[in-house]
């Protein structure tokens, strides 16, 4: 099993990313240079953080027509499982392999903190270790994480039980004083109507040792192996 | 035009008739820029490279010291760190969100052309009082700039401080300071070597902006038109930097490379001649072939304008190619411009005309040195004359208590810091908020080139895999001791940041300085700073940190209103060992709470004097060099041997602020305390907020309190047992004071008595109550 970590110029949480399921679970990793197009061999591909193209024109625009975009999408296609952080969940929006968009904040500020996420649907490939319900304590770090999609697409997220997190407070309670960003319902991650794509604002990558205040990242990377392994139920 | 040509760069007279003997003839148009910037205070340091020599550089750990783009220090066997702190303050004044962003670039730059790999960048404000709203944008747009810089990078953004006074409010400062990582034999320097070796300019393209940044605007003092000068005011672009900040650690793996330095302030023209000055070599450069940003600049442009996010390289002659190969691969330039020469000279060509010709040393190192008349300040006698016994104690000790909580200058700074990765690359132990930054060696920062696109044989992860070493990083100084007394002062900012370091069991290895005064060639100015001088170099003797490197920053006026003198000490401490790592909050219920150190009778220069009272004067708090470094020792002795659950130096706002600093920071099962001060003499509000040096409050468990009583016995460190840690939820603190009718009946009074709750309002909304939430 074999995860891709895709840099693009730009990207600045590779390293972590890379230290999290590499050094800290043990899991086969290697990092994806923005100009590649053979993803073969790779059974999980995760878009991190960080500011592809300088942010320019709008977050995560640029991106979605390097090279390498067009090999996850194929891949996506071909039910490889992809996971964008932060910056990778805005590019998969402009992509068009999520619905919906990122925003500016609502407070305009670039945010950096520690959160809550409740998981919202805990039978998918990135959740299946995680239990309903529960609360997930990684942190945010952004400029335009303020998550936007009309009513209808989020009718539509919410019937097929496609919202993964919503921020909460300590106590699990989805309230305006837990949301760091304006997102509607606010919505923390996503995945794809398939259930293989998904994005998500918060950096799990950041809480994945104790030292650094939190090990539920290991979660969600936790729940794509079981997935791969295949001992979950696929959704 | 009237104005004599060596005023329009920034010389005077006499500098300009040492340009003619040095050359012996004049200097025609070109020449005249490149002395007018290269003999500027900011490239030169003519007023201060007298008293810097007073500083201690020397040291075991000392790799590289002053000289070099920045200072390096050794932390492990196989690891070094690069540091260094440098001033934004005019540009940041003119335009604070690229003036603070382009001060974070700057610095960054300065460490990775060393061959490290940015791991922290820490800053230190100072603004005007927040009901101003001019200080109000300054200091969101310097915070945004810095955020903006830092987080694109992806280099954490682990501390700083700031400060809002009266003195800043025509001159904000903007200190930024930059640490990072490298193997000590990987070590790269600027420095021009090879006869006949390429010189390259690698990066973005040149354009016409910051023109003038070093001599007009960091030169000179402010006035009302201070905003004309926006156009000398640089523009960055972070992305590019991450680009040539990955392409130069994959550039340095290669030994094509025979040094090379940041083009920063006075770009082309200071990166050239410090390189060729330093390898005793001459430069022939083309100012045609360096990629320009626009059509029609001038040669003097080229060599001056202070573009960001460039490099000058010199390279082995012949492997020019591989070095555009992998600044092509990042996306970025690089030109040849120009080879070493045997002659000495700076010799720049517009084409095939030779538009200059000038020894390199002349430039770089040939600047007059000035030793300005000092005389200290009248105002001195005046401020020390202040004499805190006249002045009534409050009656509502718990207002007064809410009052100080509520200063911008000691409430939370997470308005701040939350603007700021302070996470990236998985090295933050101990977050912004604390006395200092902690980091793990054992992080996701490698010291070398990114491994995703380099030859095989790089280090992909994991350089100090294991390892328990930390490094604790803190910058400091409190203006106004240094205003009361520049000496002392500044000898407790060095002695402070030291401290911060030592609560999370760090030891101090070595220091940065900025040095932020108005205008040295008034004496009363000059006198502050050879004092601040005289004062960091006592401290780091004693304490044995040596000054790796800094900045001068003057001219730090405005219509002649001098900023208070701040001399800005960034320190690195080395932590052996992390699973003691200790941090201000409290962490159990029936921790007991120990003070160590002496209150003096002292409120001199303090916040409560200056909140509550609305003085400003009184005499810096006294300062014993010799306790500060049995006190510090005494403190790690403590943490390495097990015994301390939390610590915490005393600031700002006294005993009482950092008991409650501690509170509000506490693990859930610890919230509140409560506390007795023995305050057998002198005045209660002293002994509560008086910021009295050398002290720390430490929390311990009570079965090991007798042993920490034998080592602070054995060591002499006087302490007091104030209390402990509950969890009622209330902040209980008592006084023992003599009775009226007998002095040796000692009577105990509540002084303050307040839920948790009040106490953490007070504190979060210091900021955001002018800055909204």
């Amino acid at each position: 099993m074999r995860f891709g970590v895709v840099v693009f110029p730009g990207t600045n949480c590779e390293f972590d990313t890379y230290r999290a399921l590499g050094e800290v679970l043990g899991l086969e990793v290697a990092y994806v240079w923005h100009q590649e197009r053979d993803l073969s061999g790779l059974d999980g591909v995760i878009l991190a953080g960080g500011f592809s193209y300088g942010d320019y024109l709008r977050t995560g625009a640029i991106a979605r027509f390097s090279p390498v975009m067009a090999s996850v999408a194929e891949f996506a296609e071909r039910g490889g499982l992809v996971m964008g952080i932060c910056n990778g969940f805005q590019i998969l929006c402009e992509a068009g392999l999520l619905p919906g968009a990122l925003q500016r904040n609502n407070h305009l500020q670039f945010r950096c903190a520690w959160s809550y996420l409740r998981v919202e649907n805990n039978s998918t490939p990135f959740t299946n270790q995680t239990s309903q319900g529960q609360l997930l304590r990684i942190p945010v770090n952004h400029g335009e994480g303020n998550y936007f999609a009309d009513p209808e697409t989020l009718a539509e997220l919410n019937r097929h039980g496609q919202v993964l997190f919503r921020y909460a407070d300590a106590e699990g309670r989805i309230t305006d004083e837990a949301n760091p960003n304006g997102s509607v319902e606010n919505i923390a991650g996503i995945c794809n109507r398939r259930g293989n794509v998904m994005g998500m604002m918060p950096h799990p990558e950041r809480a994945c040792e104790a030292i650094l205040g939190s090990e539920d990242g290991k979660y969600l990377f936790m729940s794509m192996v079981n997935h791969l392994k295949g001992r979950a139920a696929c959704v | 035009m009237s104005e004599p040509v060596w005023t329009q760069v920034g010389l005077t007279e006499q500098e300009y008739r040492r340009v003619c003997d040095i050359l012996g003839r004049e200097p025609n148009y070109v020449e005249l820029q490149m002395f007018g910037v290269m003999w500027s205070e900011h490239c030169s340091y003519k007023h201060s490279k007298a008293s810097l020599k007073k500083l201690p550089t020397k040291g075991p750990r000392v790799i590289q010291g002053p000289g070099e783009n920045a200072g390096v220090v050794q932390v492990t066997d196989d690891l070094a760190v690069a540091f260094k702190v440098e001033s934004h303050n005019h540009p940041s004044f003119v335009e604070p969100f690229q003036g603070a962003a382009t001060g974070v670039g700057g610095i960054l730059r300065d460490v990775f052309t060393m061959g490290a790999r940015p791991i922290a960048v820490l800053d230190s404000l100072r603004f005007g009082p927040l009901d101003d709203p001019k200080q109000r944008r300054l200091f969101a747009g310097a915070v945004e700039g810095i955020g903006h810089y830092g987080n694109c990078m992806g280099i954490p953004t682990v501390g700083g401080e700031v400060y809002f006074e009266e003195s800043y409010r025509g001159n904000c400062l903007v200190n930024a300071m930059c640490v990072g990582l490298l193997r000590p034999e990987k070590i790269r320097k600027g420095v021009a070597r090879g006869i006949g070796n390429s010189i390259m300019v690698v990066g973005a393209r040149t354009g016409r902006d910051g023109i003038y940044g070093a001599s007009l605007l960091a030169s000179a003092e402010f006035n009302a038109e201070a905003e004309d000068k926006r156009p000398s005011v640089q523009v960055g672009d972070p992305f590019m930097e991450k680009l040539l900040l990955e392409a130069c650690m994959e550039l340095f793996e290669t030994d094509a490379v025979v040094g090379i330095q940041d083009m920063g302030a006075a770009g082309l023209m200071s990166s050239s001649s410090e390189m060729a000055a330093r390898g005793n070599v001459g430069l022939e450069i083309d100012v045609r072939k360096v990629p320009a940003r626009e059509e029609g600049m001038e040669p003097w442009e080229f060599l001056l304008s202070e573009s960001q996010e460039r490099m000058l390289v010199c390279v082995q002659r012949g492997r020019e190619a591989e070095v555009e190969a992998i600044f092509q691969k990042w996306g970025l330039l690089s030109a040849v411009i120009g080879h070493v020469t045997d002659d000495g000279m700076i010799r720049v060509k517009d084409g095939d005309r030779v538009v200059a010709e000038v020894p390199a040393h002349a430039l770089a190192d040939e600047a007059p040195v000035y030793h300005p008349e000092k005389k200290e300040p009248t105002y001195l006698a005046e401020l020390r004359r202040f004499d805190p016994s006249t002045i009534p104690q409050p009656e509502d000790w718990n207002a007064t208590f809410l009052k100080l909580l509520n200063s911008p200058n000691i409430g939370s700074r997470e308005w701040i810091y939350r603007q700021y990765d302070h996470m990236v690359l998985l090295g933050t132990v101990v977050a912004p908020g604390g006395d200092a930054a902690l980091l793990r060696l054992d992080s996701a920062a490698l010291p070398g080139p990114h491994p995703a696109t380099a030859t095989s044989g790089v280090e992909q992860a994991g350089v100090a895999r294991g390892s328990k070493v930390g490094l604790a990083l803190s910058i400091d100084c409190n203006g106004r001791y240094a205003y009361l007394n520049p000496r002392r002062g500044a000898a407790i900012a060095v002695a402070e940041a030291a401290r911060n370091c030592v609560v999370t069991g760090a030891k101090p290895v070595a220091i940065t300085n900025c040095l932020n005064f108005g205008n040295p060639e008034k004496p009363e100015i000059f006198w502050t700073f050879d004092e601040a001088v005289e004062g960091i170099a006592e401290a780091c003797e004693a304490l044995e940190t040596p000054v790796t490197g800094g900045n001068v920053s003057f001219y730090n006026e405005t219509n002649g209103e001098p900023i208070y003198p701040t001399p800005t000490i960034g320190m690195v401490a080395i932590h052996p060992n992390l699973d003691r790592r200790v941090t201000p909050g409290f962490k159990q219920q029936d921790d007991v709470i120990v003070l160590l150190g002496q209150t003096r009778d002292e409120l001199g220069g303090s916040e409560y004097l200056k909140v509550i009272h609305g003085v400003v004067g009184g005499d810096a708090p006294a300062l014993d060099l010799a306790f500060e470094k049995r006190l510090q020792k005494a403190v790690l002795t403590a943490i390495h041997d097990g015994l301390v659950t939390a610590a915490h130096d005393v600031a700002e706002g006294g005993v009482a602020v950092a008991l409650a600093e501690m509170a509000l920071a506490a693990e859930p099962g610890a919230w509140g305390c409560q506390v007795n001060l023995m305050i057998p003499e002198g005045r209660i509000d002293s002994a509560l907020f008086g910021e009295s040096q050398s002290r720390v409050i430490l929390t311990v468990r009570p079965e090991k309190m007798t042993q920490l009583q034998a080592l602070l016995l054995a060591e002499e460190i006087p302490f007091q047992v104030l209390g402990d840690v509950t969890n009622s939820g209330r902040f209980q603190l008592t006084g023992m004071t003599p009775g009226v009718h007998s002095s040796s009946v000692f009577r105990r009074q509540t002084l303050i008595d307040l839920p948790m709750a009040e106490v953490e309002k007070a504190y979060k909304e210091a900021i955001p109550q002018w800055m909204g939430a």
